[in-house]
C-alpha cells in the first residue's frame, strides 16, 4: 500500500488532479451549508457580472439566480450521477466479462455479441433516446449512462480473465483442488483489479461529460441544477452574458481533467511491475 | 576449428564498465571487462542471466538503452574507439562492418514488411549492390542460409516462416554486406534442439568460408563445446576467466567456471534403481488429445493430434521422462494427466481407477494425489499472495485444519531448503530458483503420489537447475513419490529418469531406459535428436573422466 | 475466397445489428411509461384524439405483440418509418433531407481529427525517439489532455464567442448565409466558411483522442525487437521511424476509427444544435423538444446504421492494410 502511494505521488499531474478533485468534492458536500435554499431561487438582480458583488462572486443569471450556488449544487449532481452510473456499469461489466472470460464456449459468444451490439450503437444517441423515452429523472439518467458505458468494462474484464485463466498460478489453483468460485475471487479477480480500477476512474470522467451533454440538451432531471443545464440555459445570452456559459463549462473541464490525471496516476502506480525476467 | 592467427585482434574491449541506474544491490551491469576478438575465430561468451554478456555485446554496436551508458573503457575496432563515435559514424558501421543477430526470431522481424525487402534494406541503407544486383544478392543470400525456394520466399511475410527460418533470414540480413564481425546474441536459445543444431552448423560454415570473427553469446556450455575456439566466462558483470576452448572446458581454473561446468548434465544416469515389482501408480493407455481449428461452411476443420495413442506406466518411486521438441505433445500429456484439458480418448489409470471420464467436480477430491510443478517460476505463483498462503491454500481447501496446514508448510520450507522467514514474504522477493522451490513445496503440501514436472527447470540458469534437480531426486528417494518429468533436454532426462519416452508429433516413438535409448536408438527421429544434442563429445569425455 | 467469405459474414453481422436496433426501437415505445399511441403521436399529435385513434388502428396496438413486431419490421423495410405530426412530413423524408448536411459535417470533422491527430501524435512520439525537442512532446501531451476533458458543446460555444462575437471572423449559425441565393463557387465558399467552426469544434475532442492513441501506439512499437534489428542494420532513425515504426504503429489506430465515428455521431447532435447546422443531429434535438418520438427513433436508427456501416468500412480498410489478416491469420 505504501509503495502504491509513493508511486502515485511521484506523478505530479496526478497529485494536482487529486487536489482539484477533492476541492470539487468539498464544494459539493458543503453546498447546502454555503447556500441554504435551492439554487433555483431568484435571489438578486438578474445578469449581474461576476466579481462585482461580494455576495454573488460569480454573478447571477437572467432570472436572478446565484451562479455560484448553481455551480456548487451542480457539483453535487455531476459527482453523484457519474459515480453511481459508473459503479453500476462496472458491476454489470465485471459480471458479464468474468462469466464470458472464465467459461468460454457458447456463453462467451452470446455475451460478446450482446456486448458488441451495445458498443457499436452510438453512445450519446442511445443515451438521449433512453432518457427521452423514459422521461428525464435521476434514475433514467443514471440507467442510461450505465447502459451505454458497461461494454468496455466487460471487454476488458473478459480479456483479462481469458489471459489470467491460462496463467500458470491459476492452473496451479485448479491442480491443488480449489473450486471455480474460489479461484475467480481469490486468484483471478485481484489480479484483474488494477485494470478495472483504472478503467473505472476514466469512466467517471466520461460519465460527467455525458451527463452534462444530456442536461445541455434539456434532458436533465428538472429538480436538479446541473452544470450542463446552466450552459444550455445560457445559450440565448451568449453575447450579453458570456460568463454564464463560460463558468460552468470551466467547472466541467477542471473536474474531468482532474479525474483523467488521477486515472493516469493510478495507471502508473498500479502497473510498474512488468514481470521481472532476469536480464540476459 | 581454425587456429587463431597471431596478428592484431579484430575487436578489442578494454576495461569496459557500464553503470546501472538507481540504487539496487548491484552498481554495475558490467565492470572492468577486457577481452579480444581475433580474426577468423569463434569466441564464445558464456554466462548465466545477469552476467552482463548481452550488455557487452550491445555496447559494441552502440545499441544500449539510454539509461545504460558506458562510464569508462574503450572498444577498439579498426583503430577507432567505438564508444567515442557519433551516431552517424556508428550507423555506417552497423550492418556493413559489424553484423548482429538476436535471440527472439519470432519478434525480430518487421511483421508488415516482406522478407526480401528487409534483407534489401541493409543494402539500401549502405548504398551497396545498386539496381538489379540487389535482387540477385537477396536471392543469393537466401540460398546461402539454406532457405528453400528463394524466389517465392523473398515475397513472404515473416509470419509465414518458422522460428528456424526466421533466424536464417536474420543471418542473411546480418551477412549481406560481408561484415568483418558477426555478433550473435543467444541466437539459438529460443529454438528447438534440432533446429539449433542446423543453425550452429550454418554459422560455422559461413564463418569458415568468409573468415569472419564471430562473437557468440550463450549460456549453454554444450554449444560452447561444439563451436568455440576461445571462451570468455562472465559472472555478475565481471570477467572471471578466458582462454582457449580446450583449456577452459577440460581444466577450468576459476571456481565459478568449475561450478558451471559441473552443473551441465552429462547424459549419464545418476538414479538409484527402483525396487522391482512395485505396482504402477500411473498406467496410461492409448491417450488421445486432438485440437480442431478453423472450419466453416465450406472448409473442413483442421484436426491436429496433439497426443496420438500414447501409453506408458510409472511405478512408485520411479521417474519417467517425456522428451520432445515444441509441438511434440509432451506438454499436452502433462495437462491431460492433471485434467487441465479434456481428454479425447484413452484411459488414465491412477491407483487402479480410470480418472479420464471423471467430471471436474467428481475428480476434485482426488486432485491432491496428482500434483504439478510448473515451468515459469515468474508466473506460477500468485504475485499477491504470501508464500505461506500459497503453501496452505491447497491443504486447507482439501479439509486439513489451518494449524496443521501451517505446520506442514513450515516443514516443507525446510525440506526445499528455503529459510523459515520466507513464509511471510511475497514471491517477487525471491529468485527464479527459489520460486521453483516454493512451487515444489506447494505440490508436496498435498502429499501426492504422483508429481508431474512440466519443464520445471527449463527456465532456470544451469547452476540453479542442477540444484533443483538434485532436490527433486532427494525428495523422491525420501518420500517415494512417482514422477513424470517433461523436458526438451535429453541430457537432463537421461540423468535423472529411470525410463524415458521420446515424443514426436504426438506419438511416443521410443520408450526405454536412458542407456537403451542413447546407445541404441531405434527410430530415425530419436537418432536425429541425439545427434543434435550440443556438446556430445565433450559430455562423453567428462563423464568418462569422472568415473 | 476467404476474403469474400469473411466480408459476407461481416455484412451479415452488420445487418444483424441494424435489425436489432429496429427491434429495440419497437420495444422502447412499448416499455415507456404511458400509452404507446400517445407516445408515438408525439406532444403535438397527442392533443389530436382522432390522430391518436388512427395511429392505434394503424399500428394494431390491440393485437398480440409478435404480430405488431412483424408489421413494424415490415413497415421499416417498406420505408414507412412513421410520420411526424408537427412537421407534417414522413419521418424518412425528413431524415433524408437533412442527412447530407450531417455527412458533410462528420466527414470534415473526421478528416480534421484524424489528420491532425495522427500528425501531432507522430510528432510527439518522434521527439521522444530522437530525443530532440522533447518540450514539444510535453506541450502536445498536455494540450491533448486538456482538450480531451473539454465538453464538446461548451467548446462550440466558446468558439462562437471568440470567432463570431468578439472577432467577427466567422459565421456562427447555419450552413449558409440567410437571405442570399448563391450558386457555384460563391455557394461553396459560403458553405465552407460556415463549416469551419462546427468542424473544428466537433473534431477537436476526437483529435485529442487520436493524438493520445497514435502516440501510445508508436511508443509501444518503438520498444519492439524488430526496431532494434533495424538499428543493428545501420538504418537511420528517420528511416526506422518511417519504415518500421509508423507502418506497424498506425495499424491499431485504424481499428479505433470505427469506434470514434460512433462517438462522433453523438457529438454531431451537440454541435449541430449549437450551430444550428441543418443536419439530423439538429433534427434530433428538435424531435426531443417536441417529444416527437417516431422521428426520434427514426433518427436513432439512421445514426446506428451509419455507424455500423462506417465500422464495416474501417474493418475492410484494416484488412487490406495489415498483411497478416489477408491470409488465414498466420501461425
Amino acid at each position: 500500500m505504501k509503495d502504491f502511494l509513493r508511486r502515485f505521488m511521484k506523478n505530479k499531474g496526478a497529485v494536482v488532479g487529486l487536489a482539484i478533485f477533492l476541492l470539487v468534492v468539498g464544494v459539493a458536500i458543503s453546498a447546502p451549508f454555503l447556500y441554504d435554499g435551492s439554487p433555483w431561487m431568484m435571489v438578486a438582480d438578474p445578469l449581474m457580472t461576476p466579481f462585482q458583488d461580494a455576495q454573488y462572486p460569480l454573478g447571477t443569471d437572467m432570472l436572478g439566480r446565484d451562479i455560484a450556488a448553481g455551480m456548487a449544487y451542480g457539483a453535487q449532481v455531476s459527482l453523484l450521477i457519474s459515480l453511481i452510473s459508473t459503479a453500476v456499469a462496472v458491476i454489470v461489466g465485471v459480471a458479464i466479462g468474468a462469466i464470458a472470460g472464465y467459461n468460454g464456449g457458447w456463453l462467451d459468444d452470446l455475451l460478446m455479441r450482446i456486448t458488441e451490439f451495445f458498443q457499436t450503437i452510438p453512445q450519446l444517441a442511445m443515451a438521449v433516446v433512453l432518457v427521452a423515452i423514459f422521461t428525464p429523472s435521476i434514475y433514467s439518467i443514471v440507467g442510461a449512462i450505465a447502459l451505454v458505458s458497461w461494454p468496455p468494462v466487460a471487454r476488458l474484464v473478459r480479456s483479462e480473465f481469458l489471459s489470467l485463466r491460462q496463467r500458470e498460478f491459476v492452473q496451479a489453483a485448479v491442480v491443488i483442488g480449489l473450486r471455480p468460485g474460489r479461484i475467480i475471487f481469490t486468484q483471478i479477480l485481484p489480479n484483474a483489479m488494477s485494470s478495472i480500477i483504472i478503467t473505472a476512474s476514466l469512466m467517471v470522467a466520461t460519465a460527467i461529460l455525458t451527463e452534462s451533454a444530456l442536461s445541455f440538451l434539456g434532458l436533465g432531471d428538472r429538480n436538479m441544477m446541473s452544470w450542463g443545464f446552466m450552459i444550455g440555459a445560457a445559450r440565448t445570452m451568449l453575447r450579453e452574458a458570456a460568463w454564464m456559459s463560460i463558468l460552468p463549462g470551466l467547472a466541467i473541464l477542471l473536474t474531468v481533467l482532474a479525474i483523467n490525471l488521477i486515472g493516469e496516476g493510478l495507471s502508473d502506480a498500479l502497473n510498474p511491475q512488468l514481470r521481472n525476467r532476469g536480464e540476459k | 576449428m581454425t587456429l587463431p592467427e597471431p596478428s592484431s585482434p579484430l575487436l578489442s574491449i578494454r576495461n569496459l564498465s557500464v553503470r546501472l541506474p538507481g540504487t539496487g544491490e548491484r552498481s554495475h551491469a558490467v565492470k572492468g571487462v577486457s577481452f579480444d576478438l581475433l580474426r577468423g575465430e569463434i569466441l564464445c561468451i558464456v554466462g548465466e542471466s545477469g552476467s552482463g554478456k548481452s550488455i557487452s555485446a550491445n555496447a559494441i554496436m552502440g545499441l544500449l538503452p539510454s539509461y545504460l551508458r558506458p562510464e569508462q573503457g574503450e572498444i577498439l575496432f579498426d583503430g577507432q574507439d567505438l564508444l567515442k563515435q557519433s551516431e552517424s559514424e556508428l550507423l555506417a558501421l552497423r550492418g556493413r562492418r559489424i553484423g548482429m543477430i538476436f535471440q527472439e526470431p519470432m519478434s525480430a522481424l518487421n511483421p508488415t514488411m516482406r522478407v526480401g525487402q528487409q534483407i534489401a534494406e541493409v543494402m539500401d541503407t549502405h548504398n551497396a549492390y545498386p539496381g538489379t544486383q540487389r535482387q540477385q544478392r537477396v536471392l543469393e543470400l537466401l540460398e546461402l542460409v539454406g532457405l528453400p525456394d528463394p524466389r517465392t520466399l523473398q515475397h513472404s511475410y515473416p509470419f509465414r516462416l518458422s522460428g528456424g527460418q526466421r533466424q536464417r533470414v536474420m543471418i542473411a540480413m546480418a551477412l549481406a554486406l560481408e561484415p568483418d564481425i558477426l555478433i550473435a546474441d543467444e541466437p539459438t536459445t529460443a529454438l528447438d534442439v534440432t533446429t539449433q543444431a542446423q543453425i550452429l552448423e550454418l554459422i560455422q560454415k559461413i564463418q569458415r568460408s568468409m573468415g569472419m570473427g564471430v562473437m557468440f553469446i550463450t549460456h549453454d556450455f554444450g554449444v560452447v563445446a561444439d563451436i568455440a575456439d576461445r571462451i570468455v566466462v562472465m559472472e555478475k558483470g565481471l570477467l572471471v576467466e578466458q582462454g582457449v576452448a580446450a583449456q577452459i572446458l577440460d581444466a577450468p581454473q576459476h571456481p565459478y567456471t568449475q561450478r558451471l561446468i559441473a552443473a551441465v548434465p552429462t547424459g549419464r544416469s545418476s538414479v538409484t534403481a527402483v525396487a522391482v515389482g512395485s505396482a504402477p501408480v500411473l498406467d496410461v493407455r492409448n491417450l488421445m488429445k486432438t485440437y480442431s481449428t478453423g472450419g466453416g461452411l465450406f472448409k473442413p476443420a483442421r484436426v491436429v493430434h496433439a497426443v496420438n495413442d500414447v501409453s506408458f506406466t510409472v511405478a512408485r518411486g520411479e521417474t519417467l521422462g517425456i522428451v520432445g521438441e515444441s509441438g511434440s505433445g509432451k506438454s499436452s500429456i502433462g495437462k491431460c494427466l492433471l485434467k487441465l484439458q479434456s481428454i479425447d480418448g484413452g484411459q488414465i489409470f491412477f491407483d487402479g481407477q480410470d480418472i479420464a471420464p471423471l467430471s471436474q467436480s467428481a475428480f476434485r477430491p482426488q486432485r491432491q494425489k496428482l500434483q504439478m510443478i510448473f515451468q515459469d517460476p515468474f508466473a506460477s505463483l500468485n504475485p499477491r499472495h504470501t508464500v505461506g498462503r500459497i503453501l496452505t491454500d491447497g491443504p486447507i481447501a482439501n479439509g486439513v485444519p489451518r494449524a496443521e496446514a501451517e505446520r506442514r508448510a513450515r516443514e516443507l520450507l525446510a525440506l526445499v531448503e528455503l529459510e523459515a522467514s520466507a513464509y511471510d514474504r511475497y514471491p517477487n522477493e525471491f529468485s527464479g530458483g527459489q520460486r521453483q522451490r516454493v512451487g515444489i513445496a506447494r505440490a508436496l503440501a498435498l502429499q501426492p503420489d504422483l508429481l508431474v514436472a512440466d519443464e520445471s527447470v527449463s527456465a532456470l540458469d544451469v547452476s540453479v537447475q542442477a540444484q533443483v534437480l538434485a532436490l527433486l531426486q532427494d525428495i523422491q528417494q525420501r518420500l517415494g513419490v512417482a514422477m513424470v518429468f517433461i523436458t526438451h533436454d535429453l541430457r537432463v532426462a537421461a540423468q535423472i529418469c529411470h525410463k524415458v519416452g521420446v515424443m514426436h508429433q504426438g506419438c511416443m516413438v521410443e520408450y526405454g531406459t536412458p542407456e537403451q535409448i542413447l546407445s541404441n536408438p531405434k527410430q530415425l527421429y530419436t537418432r536425429r535428436l541425439i545427434d543434435a544434442m550440443p556438446g556430445k563429445a565433450w559430455d562423453r569425455q567428462r563423464a568418462d573422466a569422472s568415473v | 475466397m476467404n476474403i469474400l467469405f469473411s466480408a459476407i459474414s461481416k455484412l451479415a453481422k452488420a445487418l444483424g445489428v441494424i435489425f436489432a436496433v429496429v427491434v429495440v426501437n419497437f420495444f422502447l415505445i412499448r416499455l415507456a411509461p404511458g400509452d404507446p399511441a400517445s407516445i408515438m403521436a408525439g406532444e403535438a399529435g397527442a392533443s389530436d384524439p382522432q390522430y391518436v385513434a388512427r395511429l392505434r388502428e394503424q399500428f394494431g396496438l390491440d393485437q398480440p405483440l409478435l404480430v405488431q413486431l412483424w408489421s413494424y419490421i415490415k413497415g421499416i423495410l417498406h420505408f414507412d418509418w412513421g410520420f411526424s405530426y408537427r412537421m407534417k412530413l414522413p419521418v424518412l423524408d425528413l431524415i433524408l433531407d437533412r442527412l447530407p448536411a450531417t455527412l458533410l459535417l462528420m466527414g470534415a470533422a473526421f478528416v480534421f481529427s484524424i489528420v491532425l491527430g495522427i500528425l501531432l501524435g507522430v510528432l510527439s512520439a518522434k521527439t521522444r525517439y530522437t530525443g530532440q525537442r522533447r518540450w514539444l512532446d510535453s506541450v502536445i501531451v498536455s494540450a491533448a489532455l486538456v482538450l480531451y476533458a473539454t465538453p464538446l458543446f461548451w467548446l462550440s460555444l466558446l468558439a462562437i464567442i471568440l470567432f463570431s462575437v468578439v472577432l467577427g471572423w466567422l459565421p456562427a449559425f447555419g450552413m449558409q448565409s440567410v437571405g442570399v441565393e448563391l450558386t457555384g463557387w460563391a455557394h461553396i465558399k459560403d458553405v465552407a466558411l460556415h463549416l469551419i467552426l462546427p468542424t473544428v469544434s466537433l473534431g477537436t475532442f476526437y483529435m485529442a483522442m487520436y493524438v493520445r492513441l497514435t502516440r501510445a501506439s508508436l511508443l509501444e512499437v518503438m520498444g519492439m525487437d524488430f526496431v532494434k534489428t533495424a538499428r543493428a542494420k545501420g538504418v537511420s532513425a528517420s528511416h526506422v521511424m518511417r519504415r518500421h515504426v509508423l507502418r506497424n504503429g498506425l495499424l491499431p489506430v485504424v481499428t479505433f476509427c470505427g469506434i470514434q465515428l460512433g462517438q462522433m455521431a453523438g457529438g454531431a447532435v451537440l454541435t449541430e444544435t449549437v450551430f444550428g447546422w441543418p443536419g439530423i443531429g439538429r433534427l434530433m434535438f428538435d424531435a426531443l423538444m417536441q417529444r416527437d418520438y417516431q422521428l426520434l427513433l427514426g433518427i436513432f436508427l439512421v445514426t446506428s446504421a451509419m455507424v455500423v456501416l462506417f465500422n464495416l468500412l474501417t474493418d475492410l480498410v484494416y484488412r487490406l492494410v495489415d498483411p497478416r489478416i489477408e491470409f488465414e491469420g498466420g501461425k
